[in-house]
């Protein structure tokens, strides 16, 4: 899968003020029927986004759109950075939620703590997720909320991000996830580099344990 | 030098290869497909020109889409054309790739973590994956199980390997003896109540203390299950002789010399005496009542006898706000006694909940009664095909008919309503599956969490009771 990477982002900060956003909410069930990676965007939090129940293959522009969501206000169009709160992506192991993120336009998710499996999935389909002290995502809440256009930016390289009043926060990212995401590489590609080594395991294994690969 | 955690056993046993960061190539021995996030991966594949690493490692049913009320027409009769679709990619893709596929209409077809163990494709010791996040529950047999995302099963598929980090240990021990009535769910429940649905975020999360080693192990199954529900991706039970005799015979289970080889090496897999844990949480198994959830999240969850909190006493602002946020989805007012809640669906089914066992324990209920005539539909949905003849065999389905559920063909149901089997707004149901976030069973329904035991029970009464209250339950 290609993915748009960026080694640097400066770009508008959608708050979803909520814990433990699951990935039911993300991207309700009924769209996981698809068999395609792309078009899940216009159904991201599809339960919050709109009025009604939607129904994947439907076009989403005629539907009645819910004014209170955060991702409806005008102010927050153009969003790629999403502030959210703890235990965020909790719930399935559905690849479509980071999928839907990115698809809506979100490159960078920021929270004091993810679920793991969804942390994952994130770095495997080009968005970087942030997990910053609860205090400092509080502190970013209320910024962003008090001022219309709040901006921040992101700097992978640098593993910074600048505040609107110019404050810089340092953030921990693992380093092969770093250089994964920085370079696009396949991980498929990048495994099969040691397939002698799995050769090996597999020999000795088989040693070990031969009923693991007389199973069928 | 301390002792190994059962983890700790697992996790090297299949390193094949690790970096100086502590980042691993781990071996997977068994991974399990089905229609939902399978497609995508397969895909990848083709497009990269990359064939299966050991197709004989892959074991495919489809479960989350199938209809569970006719099986008439095969993958052809589905209803939904993009449910059908996505079955008959799933047996297109199997077919091209040479993989075993238990389909529709195979009396071995069912939910993907029922039909791991109940066929031996998931053995102590294995590494189980499974685009799913609850294949945590296959950690019962003493396998490290956890759900991967559809990137992940593609590189399973071209490689036998994922990368991974290791990682924490956590103990969670439950000792004592459970009351009569008080079943695994209500233990993981209480569980996930005490720790939080991120408590075991980062930890490989062990399950021990008296209580597990009582419990049998389509009981550990239902409790490693709900171990992503507590925000751990693997859930752990030591093997013991009662998980030897279970695999024993099944049909993927080793025979003759192999056997013996294995038993053998299954009988070290549980933690060392003087094991670390990084943590370590312990609950008095005897004091676990009955569980029902009451709000959107899993953690949300108290004795039958509790009443729904009050946002107003919960000092936190956000869990505050969050718990008027569920009540308000929910439809409850603050301070309602749980056993107060009317129940308008019940479902009895999910990979948490739908063994033999735990039909057997909910007609045990059910026998000689009825669903309350306020109850809209009580489904039964078995976790298998083998698992609905072998309560057949045993005359279950007609007590559940009886009683006034329908018996239905295996599926994922209404645990996530992909189907056609979907909980109406605003609906109140008892069900056995594993979460209740909003719109899980159906948009705007409202699920409430319990053991097949309760479910029958509230079927009966038309509202949550305590089980005990209805039935001399017989342990
Ligand atoms: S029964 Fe429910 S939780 Fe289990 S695999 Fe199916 S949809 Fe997922």
């Amino acid at each position: 899968m290609s993915l748009t990477l960026f080694t640097q982002l400066k770009a508008i900060v959608a708050p979803l003020d909520r814990a433990n956003v699951d990935t039911d909410a993300i991207i309700p069930k009924q769209f996981l029927k698809s068999i395609k990676r792309t078009g899940f965007g216009p159904n991201l939090f599809d339960e919050w986004r709109y009025l009604d129940v939607g129904e994947p293959g439907e076009d989403c522009a005629g539907r009645p759109i819910n004014p209170d969501f955060v991702l409806n206000q005008s102010r927050y169009q153009g969003a790629k950075i999403l502030l959210a709160r703890e235990n965020f992506g909790c719930g399935s192991s559905r690849e479509h939620a980071p999928w839907a993120l990115k698809d809506y336009g979100f490159d960078v998710v920021i929270a004091p703590s993810f679920a793991d499996i969804f942390f994952n999935n994130c770095f495997k389909n080009g968005i970087l997720p942030i997990v910053l002290p609860e205090a400092l995502v509080d502190s970013l809440f209320k910024q962003v909320m008090a001022q219309a256009g709040y901006q921040l930016d992101v700097d992978l390289t640098a593993q910074t991000i600048t505040l609107a009043d110019g404050t810089q926060i340092c953030f921990e990212v693992d380093a092969f996830r770093r250089h994964c995401l920085l370079n696009g590489l396949d991980d498929i590609g990048l495994t099969l580099v040691h397939q002698d080594a799995i050769k090996k395991y597999e020999a000795k294994r088989r040693e070990q344990a031969p009923w693991l690969f007389s199973t069928q | 030098m301390a002792g190994k955690t059962l983890y700790d056993k697992l996790w090297d046993d299949h390193v094949v290869r690790q970096e100086d960061d502590g980042t691993a190539l781990i071996y997977i021995d068994r991974q399990l497909l089905h229609e939902v996030t399978s497609p995508q991966a397969f895909e990848g594949l083709r497009l990269a020109n990359r064939q299966p690493w050991r197709v004989d490692a892959n074991l495919a049913t489809p479960d989350h889409n199938v209809p569970t009320t006719s099986l008439e027409g095969g993958v052809d009769g589905i209803e939904d054309p993009i449910s059908r679709i996505q079955v008959q990619t799933l047996n297109s893709n199997t077919r091209e790739f040479g993989i075993t596929e238990y389909g529709m209409g195979d009396v071995r077809q069912g939910i993907v973590h029922v039909v791991g163990p109940e066929s031996g494709a998931t053995l102590p010791g294995m590494t189980v994956v499974c685009g799913d996040s609850h294949t945590s529950t296959h950690g019962a047999l003493g396998a490290l199980a956890h759900g991967i995302g559809t990137s992940e099963v593609e590189h399973v598929l071209a490689t036998q390997c994922l990368i991974q980090k290791k990682m924490k240990n956590m103990l969670v021990r439950v000792d004592g003896q459970l009351q009569p009535g008080v079943g695994p769910k209500d233990v993981v429940l209480a569980i996930i109540g005490a720790i939080g649905t991120a408590g075991g975020t980062g930890y490989a999360l062990e399950f021990g203390g008296q209580v597990m080693r009582d419990m049998s192990i389509e009981g550990r199954m239902t409790v490693c299950n709900m171990a992503i529900e507590a925000g751990a991706r693997a859930g752990l039970v030591a093997c013991d002789d009662r998980t030897i005799e279970y695999v024993k015979g099944r049909p993927f289970a080793p025979t003759g010399d192999n056997w013996e080889a294995a038993v053998a090496y299954w009988s070290n897999l549980k933690s060392d005496e003087d094991a670390v844990f990084d943590k370590v949480v312990e609950l008095d198994g005897s004091r676990i009542q009955p569980q029902v959830t009451w709000g959107t999240s899993p953690e949300m969850v108290g004795s039958v006898h509790d009443r729904v909190p009050d946002p107003a006493l919960e000092a936190d602002p956000v869990k505050s706000a969050g718990i008027s946020r569920a009540l308000e989805y929910m439809g409850l007012p603050p301070n309602m006694a749980i056993q107060d809640i009317q129940v308008d669906y019940v479902f009895i089914g999910s990979c948490t909940n739908s063994r033999i066992e735990d039909l057997r324990a909910a007609a045990q209920v059910l026998k000689g009664r009825k669903v309350a005539a306020s109850v809209e539909q009580a489904l039964a949905v078995p976790g298998s095909g083998l698992v609905k003849q072998q309560a057949e065999a045993e005359g279950l389905d007609q007590i559940f008919i009886e009683a006034g559920f329908e018996w239905r063909n295996p599926g994922c149901s209404m645990c996530l309503a992909m189907n056609a089997d979907r909980l109406p707004a605003k609906k109140h149901c008892a069900s056995t599956s594993n979460r209740n976030f909003e719109g899980r069973q159906g948009a705007g329904g409202r699920t409430h969490l319990v053991s097949p035991q309760m479910a029958a029970a509230a079927a009966v009464a038309g509202h949550f009771v305590d089980v005990r209250d209805l039935v001399e339950v017989v342990q």
